[in-house]
């Protein structure tokens, strides 16, 4: 279903004014101090940014992806780790939508659309991030409960969330289970074990999780057993075009720094914008910033008509973060010294590029999902020789 | 209680604006948007009209037939909004504004009407109490509180010395001032609500009006010219070679501020 388009123009702008007025201006000090924005999520809350994409029987707005990729690119235009707190919450939700029965959907879907629960997705291990097939963390079974047992690592949002998608092993292979929990370092067999300390991505918690003889109910078992990765990996794609969205936002911040800068900064006598040498960098950050968001758009067209877009997702997902890489280094080096200072926000989104590179799906895999997607549909289409 | 509130839509100030060169009047055909000053009206209207059966309508007009700006408000909570868009209309003084808005806020027969001091685009300051004086109503301008005492209201009306504190009957004008009240963000319910919300559609003998009247034909007021603001001067850089803070004092006193 698509979203009307006059909707979808004043959702964005809105989510655009809200970011001009109450996240630009506290952001950078928030970050330098790695503290969760607890006003600006409970605006966000207000607005109804964590229902987003909950379908309306769910007490969520069931917009589109259009919706949605431009509400993320507006956030992390301000600070990227906002659009995180929403991201998790979203794709975990949507796991509920997409493989959860209707009493599982009826539950939890109304009390995350309004954010008063909000979620994780907590897939990764110390020794399987890549490797998901490593899975260690065991869910055994117990009459009608599971028992799980092990540790989680990197579980963005896992302290203030009050749901968290779990990958875990159960006796048919890795399962995917909805654990609720009280927001906090601590419910009954669930503890922070420890709170990652990172280059960017600051204010949102990255943790990780121990778990220790915690008793779930086996009604909170998604889908069916077994089939845990490939149902979350199916989450991953919408996943991916969140990261490519993220990542347009903060190379469109990244650039506009760097073409405001260029225009009031002048050496030699003349605004710096009009030495060549700086010219050609603005050129190539504008049209790279304009391809990231193309690829993205693409790829969240084609996922909203109900195409295949494992290529498309993962090619958005791969430029957009080079981009933003390339391009917030670029912002640095039109602001010469103060780039580099902790004054401006610039230092900022250099520091924050970097996880979306490596998050949702490093880029070396992100080229091999590509290749061999595109190989997949050769052979589909016959034009293998 | 019925409130209205008189919504300016005017072209986005973060786009550049032109004049029309043939009539010296602001180039109005883009899309248009809330003027940001009536953020603080609505806000003020829905905050007063919170009870059980009370309601805001919302009074604009604007060329083409345009609704953004109303949009914003209907979101923020209004329940519905009339609009006059007229070719006749073009051209209006702040009088012949005035003269519409009255005729189309008494439709709505309203018991108290907020409106902004003034509007950010290109503004006389005149429009509030000129509509009050044509539908014969009190008026009462730079409200920074607004409270409803039964068929009163008690308004605290910002001076430069402090505030006075008017209580006057209804209906009535009230303008507010900027800052007023902390406006909501349209949640993105209401503006999904907003969508099919009513937007009456209104010309000029909708109104009973006579074109005459109105727009450039009923204008008593002609731009003649215009001339570009003088430039900002670029600032004074003080070094502070140890006497900084007597330099401030210094130039403050200049400024008479201290
Ligand atoms: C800040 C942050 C937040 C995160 N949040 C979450 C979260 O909320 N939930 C969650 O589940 N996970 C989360 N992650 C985990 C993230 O998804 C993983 O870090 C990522 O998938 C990489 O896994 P890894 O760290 O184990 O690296 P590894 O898998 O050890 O990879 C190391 C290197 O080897 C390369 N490599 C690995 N395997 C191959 C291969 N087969 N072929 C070629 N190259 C290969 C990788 O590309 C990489 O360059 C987060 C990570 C970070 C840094």
């Amino acid at each position: 279903m698509t979203t009307d388009a006059d909707v979808r123009a004043e959702i964005i702008d809105t989510v655009r004014r809200f970011v001009a007025r109450e996240v630009i201006p506290h952001a950078s000090e928030l970050e330098h101090q790695d503290r969760f924005p607890t006003a600006m999520v409970e605006q966000m809350r207000e607005l109804g940014l964590f229902g987003v994409t909950i379908p309306e029987e769910y007490g969520g707005l069931g917009l589109d992806l259009l919706t949605y990729i431009g509400v993320i690119e507006e956030l992390a235009y301000g600070w990227m780790s906002l659009t995180g707190v929403v991201n998790t919450h979203t794709m975990a939700a949507t796991l509920i939508i997409h493989h959860g029965t209707e009493a599982q959907r009826q539950r939890w879907l109304p009390i995350m659309a309004s954010g008063e629960r909000r979620g994780a997705l907590s897939l990764s291990e110390p020794d399987a991030g890549t490797d998901t097939r490593n899975i260690s963390c065991r869910a055994q079974r117990d009459g009608d409960e599971y028992v799980i047992n092990g540790t989680k690592a990197w579980v963005t949002n896992g302290e203030t969330a009050g749901i968290v998608a779990l990958a875990a092993r159960s006796e048919e292979g890795i399962s995917a289970f909805i654990v609720e929990k009280e927001p906090g370092p601590q419910f009954e067999g669930i503890s922070v074990a420890k709170r990652e300390g990172k280059l960017g991505y600051k204010g949102v918690e990255t943790v990780q999780m121990a778990y220790t003889d915690h008793h779930i109910p086996a009604g909170n078992l998604i889908g069916e057993a077994g089939r845990g990765l490939p149902q979350i990996l199916s989450v991953l794609e919408l996943g991916r075009i969140n990261i490519a969205a993220r990542a347009v936002g903060v190379t469109r911040a990244a650039f506009d720094a760097g073409l405001a800068y260029a225009q009031q900064r002048t050496t030699m006598g003349k605004p710096i914008a009009e030495h060549q040498a700086i010219q050609l960098k603005l050129a190539d950050m504008a049209t790279r910033l304009e391809a990231s968001r193309l690829l993205t758009r693409n790829a969240a067209e084609r996922k909203m008509a109900g195409l295949r877009c494992d290529v498309e997702a993962g090619m958005a997902k791969l430029f957009a973060s080079e981009t933003a890489l390339e391009v917030s280094m670029d912002a640095m080096r039109i602001h010469g010294g103060v780039g580099y200072t902790t004054d401006l926000p610039v230092e900022r989104y250099y520091r924050d590029a970097p996880l979306m590179v490596i998050g949702e799906g490093t880029n070396e895999i992100q080229r091999i999902v590509i290749a061999r997607g595109l190989l997949a549909r050769a052979l589909e289409q016959g034009t293998a020789s | 209680m019925n409130v209205v509130v008189c919504v300016k839509q005017i072209p986005d100030p973060v786009a550049p604006g032109a004049l029309d060169p043939g009539t010296n009047t602001l180039n109005r055909s883009g899309k248009l948007i809330m003027d940001d000053s009536d953020n603080y009206g609505v806000e003020m209207a829905l905050q007063l009209a919170g009870g059980e059966g009370d309601e805001v309508t919302l009074v604009s007009m604007a060329p083409g037939g345009e609704t953004s700006g109303l949009r914003t408000g209907l979101a923020m909570g209004a329940a519905k909004a009339i609009l006059i868009s007229d070719e006749a209309l073009a051209g209006s003084d702040a009088l012949g504004t005035a003269k519409v808005l009255a005729a189309a806020i008494a439709r709505a027969n309203p018991d108290l009407i907020v409106m902004a001091t003034e509007s950010t685009d290109g503004y006389t300051g005149t429009l509030p109490v000129q509509v009050a004086e044509l539908m014969g109503l009190p008026s009462v301008t730079f409200a920074k509180a607004i409270s409803i005492e039964g068929s009163t209201i008690k308004v605290e009306r910002q001076t430069e010395a402090g505030f006075d504190e008017v209580v006057c009957p209804m209906p009535a004008v009230v303008t507010v001032t900027a800052g007023v009240v902390e406006p909501r963000y349209p949640s993105f319910k209401g503006i999904m609500a907003a969508k099919s919300k009513p937007v009456e559609n209104l010309t000029v003998a909708d109104l009973g009006l006579d074109a005459s009247q109105v727009g450039s034909a009923g204008s008593g007021q002609e731009i003649t010219d215009v001339s570009e603001s003088e430039a900002r001067g670029s600032g004074e850089i003080v070094v502070d070679e140890g006497d900084g803070a007597q330099r401030v004092v210094a130039f403050l006193e200049q400024l008479k501020v201290i």
